[in-house]
């Protein structure tokens, strides 16, 4: 298994040295679609820090670790516990933000069309110059693995078993919402939290206790979690 | 004595409705099916609250602990330390009385008749159950440091059971003179916390460090490897460089006396003159396991399925007491394992539907300010015991940032956990 994954990795640091921007997508038609993060972003040579950090070099770099920019604490933290930026990671970002970042200051519903999603992270990826981290997909395979398939995000959670579940939560998560060290998880939007919840389980959201708490979750108990948390409200 | 019928009679009409269904596992002329408690920490504690809570006033649940304010062993280091006041470790029951109908009474259990079904209190009142559930955390092994006994424990505290050993420890350390020594009697396998001792070092030596710091620190360990162990060498190294000296049974850990009268400490056929003590001897149960007849060796043996006795159905017991496999003896285990309990129990007595039981445990340890670490896995119960599934642990070499949100996220955890075990 160990060997197997060692050789796979070589694979894909061999094969994403030769990755054009073009394998991801079109970046003239992203940057059509970059207008859209423009208001807050720069990018390209000169670009500054906005109301969002600038972006050039974002592949393969940490999260929150551009100088000078103060993120949200969300953002800091998902940094400290290892979120890198690479073509999954962003995105999954872009598609939807809070659900790979929970309390990120960036106000942006998502992206919801792959093709333009594909498009833009080949735009940006034409302002960073390591390609280490590109691997290498063909634009098709960008929509795959991460993913969650309709049918589980259609899936209706059931509240009260939710509550049954949610004493394994309730050791570090407060069902008040109060926040002393440990995210509030109540009242977020259902598809949120679910998002989040397999992100986990994809190990595409950082942080160990989550990574393994999700990863026995079956896909009913994730939907019923967040339905139960997605219930309770704030006093 | 508090025992609060208030909410019983709130509940009594939703109860007399509820009981049709209930009646089908509990024959007629019953009442409501009782349980009780006994030790209101971290296993009792949550256990007590999800019972009450789950059953909407169809069990009658009591919960025994003699103390009115129970203070955790979790962040008692940290007390040591001074990042914590004894006030904020301390808690109360007043809300699993008033607000979930709990009968608390503030007693010791002294003795457990299994065929007549029943508890004796220090107190003389008997109490029936239908289910009895045991969380008495540990005591400790009569003579298992040569030279110390219950009766040295004011000189020597060992400060495993939180409270006035832990305010003592620290008034002792306090009052250590310039470069006095402070030596510790660490446990061997199986005890309560794993890294217990070794945040506790790291806390002493915090303290000294900044009031003290020609003081020597020595431990004298019988275990080769301890919990963390990499971690913490490599935060003492970073933070106390040369004032702790750990002595594993390479160099004559294991071989250890004490005399509390002249505070020495012979490790090894070596004489040291300390100036504080803390001895940390080997652990068991719960007296009242031993006094029930559930132990085998110095434990009750459980099946993870349940936490039920081995030896008998009608009784469960949690936390640090339990013979159950791979679990570490933590609050988070005994929290984990008091709600596959309650469901259990519930599930028996009010016929609610019981689901496959799962566990988790992460252990976080301070090794200086905002210098946290952790270690956790999750479980799942075999017919043989409770079987680790996965696990992590934090690295060697983390960065600062990353140990202060380790930090932040244990004092999330201890809100947590305290608000998930009274309310
Ligand atoms: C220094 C230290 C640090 C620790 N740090 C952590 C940590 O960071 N994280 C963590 O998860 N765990 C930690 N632990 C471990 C944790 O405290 C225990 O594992 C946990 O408290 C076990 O719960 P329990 O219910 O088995 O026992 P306890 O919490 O000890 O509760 C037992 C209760 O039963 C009562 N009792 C005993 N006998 C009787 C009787 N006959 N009748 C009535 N009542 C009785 C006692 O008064 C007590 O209140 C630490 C322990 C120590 C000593």
């Amino acid at each position: 298994m160990n060997r197997y994954t060692i050789y796979s990795c070589a694979a894909t640091v061999l094969l994403g040295g030769a990755a054009q921007a073009s394998d991801i997508g079109d970046p003239e038609h992203g940057a059509e679609v970059w207008k859209e993060c423009a208001a807050c972003h720069e990018v390209g040579p000169g670009a500054h820090n906005n109301v969002g950090p600038n972006l050039n070099g974002i592949y393969g770099r940490r999260a929150a670790s551009v100088d000078g920019f103060a993120y949200s604490a969300s953002m800091d933290r998902a940094g400290s516990d290892g979120l890198t930026w690479t073509l999954e990671t962003l995105e999954v970002y872009i598609h939807n933000p809070k659900s790979l970042v929970t309390g990120t200051n960036m106000n942006f519903g998502g992206i919801k069309d792959a093709q333009d999603r594909a498009d833009l992270l080949a735009y940006m990826r034409s302002f960073s110059d390591n390609p280490a981290d590109i691997p290498e997909a063909e634009p098709t395979a960008l929509a795959d693995p991460w993913e969650v398939p309709a049918d589980i995000l259609a899936l209706v959670g059931d509240p009260e078993y939710g509550e049954y579940l949610s004493s394994e939560c309730t050791t570090c998560h407060q069902t008040t919402g109060d926040y002393d060290g440990i995210p509030a998880i109540i009242e977020w939007p259902e598809e949120d939290f679910v998002l989040a919840m397999h992100h986990y389980k994809n190990k595409l959201r950082p942080h160990p206790v989550m990574q393994m708490m999700a990863s026995r979750l079956s896909n009913e108990e994730i939907a019923a979690l967040a339905a139960y948390f997605g219930s309770l409200t704030y006093e | 004595m508090t025992l609060n019928r208030r909410h019983f009679l709130r509940t009594a009409a939703v109860a007399s409705a509820a009981s049709l269904g209930a009646s089908r596992t509990w024959g007629a002329g019953h009442g409501k099916p009782k349980v009780v408690i006994v030790g209101g920490g971290a296993g009792g504690a949550t256990a007590a609250r999800y019972i009450a809570k789950d059953s909407k006033g169809e069990v009658d649940v009591t919960l025994v602990e003699p103390t009115r304010t129970y203070y955790t062993c979790f962040f008692s280091n940290l007390y040591i330390g001074g990042f914590r006041s004894i006030e904020s470790i301390g808690h109360t029951y007043g809300k699993l009385a008033a607000e979930y109908g709990i009968n608390v009474v503030h007693d010791w259990a002294v003795g457990v008749d299994r065929d007549a079904k029943t508890v004796t209190l220090a107190g003389g009142s008997v109490l029936n159950y239908d289910k009895l559930i045991l969380s008495p955390g540990i005591d400790f092994v009569d003579g298992a440091v040569a030279g110390w006994d219950v009766t040295s424990q004011n000189a020597m505290p060992h400060a495993y059971k939180a409270g006035s050993q832990s305010q003592l420890l620290k008034a002792q350390i306090e009052s250590m003179p310039q470069g006095g020594t402070f030596a510790m009697v660490a446990p061997p396998n199986p005890y309560r916390c794993p890294p217990g001792p070794y945040e506790r070092v790291s806390m002493v030596a915090h303290y000294l460090k900044e009031n003290n710091p020609t003081a020597k620190i020595i431990v004298a360990d019988p275990k080769p490897k301890f919990s963390k162990m990499a971690l913490f060498q490599e935060g003492w190294a970073n933070h106390y460089d040369g004032m702790i000296d750990w002595i594993g049974p390479d160099f004559g850990g294991g071989d250890v006396s004490v005399n509390a009268d002249s505070m020495e400490v012979t490790i090894d056929g070596e004489v040291t003159k300390v100036d504080a003590c803390n001895v940390i001897p080997a652990m068991k149960a719960g007296r009242i396991c031993e006094l029930a007849g559930i132990t085998e060796g110095n434990w009750a043996p459980v099946s993870g399925h349940t936490m039920e006795s081995r030896v008998d159905p009608n009784i469960h017991v949690l936390g640090d007491a339990t013979n159950q496999g791979d679990m570490p003896k933590s609050g988070f285990s005994a929290n984990s394992q008091a709600k596959v309990a309650a469901m259990a129990v519930r599930g028996a007595l009010t016929g609610s539907k019981v689901f496959p039981a799962k566990f988790s445990n992460t252990c976080w340890s301070l090794i200086e300010t905002e210098d946290g670490i952790k270690v956790g896995a999750s479980y799942q119960a075999t017919d043989e015991k409770i079987a680790k599934v996965d696990g992590f642990i934090s690295a060697t070499g983390e960065s600062a940032e990353l140990r202060a949100q380790t930090y932040e996220e244990s004092v999330g955890w201890y809100a947590g956990i305290t608000s998930d075990m009274f309310g």
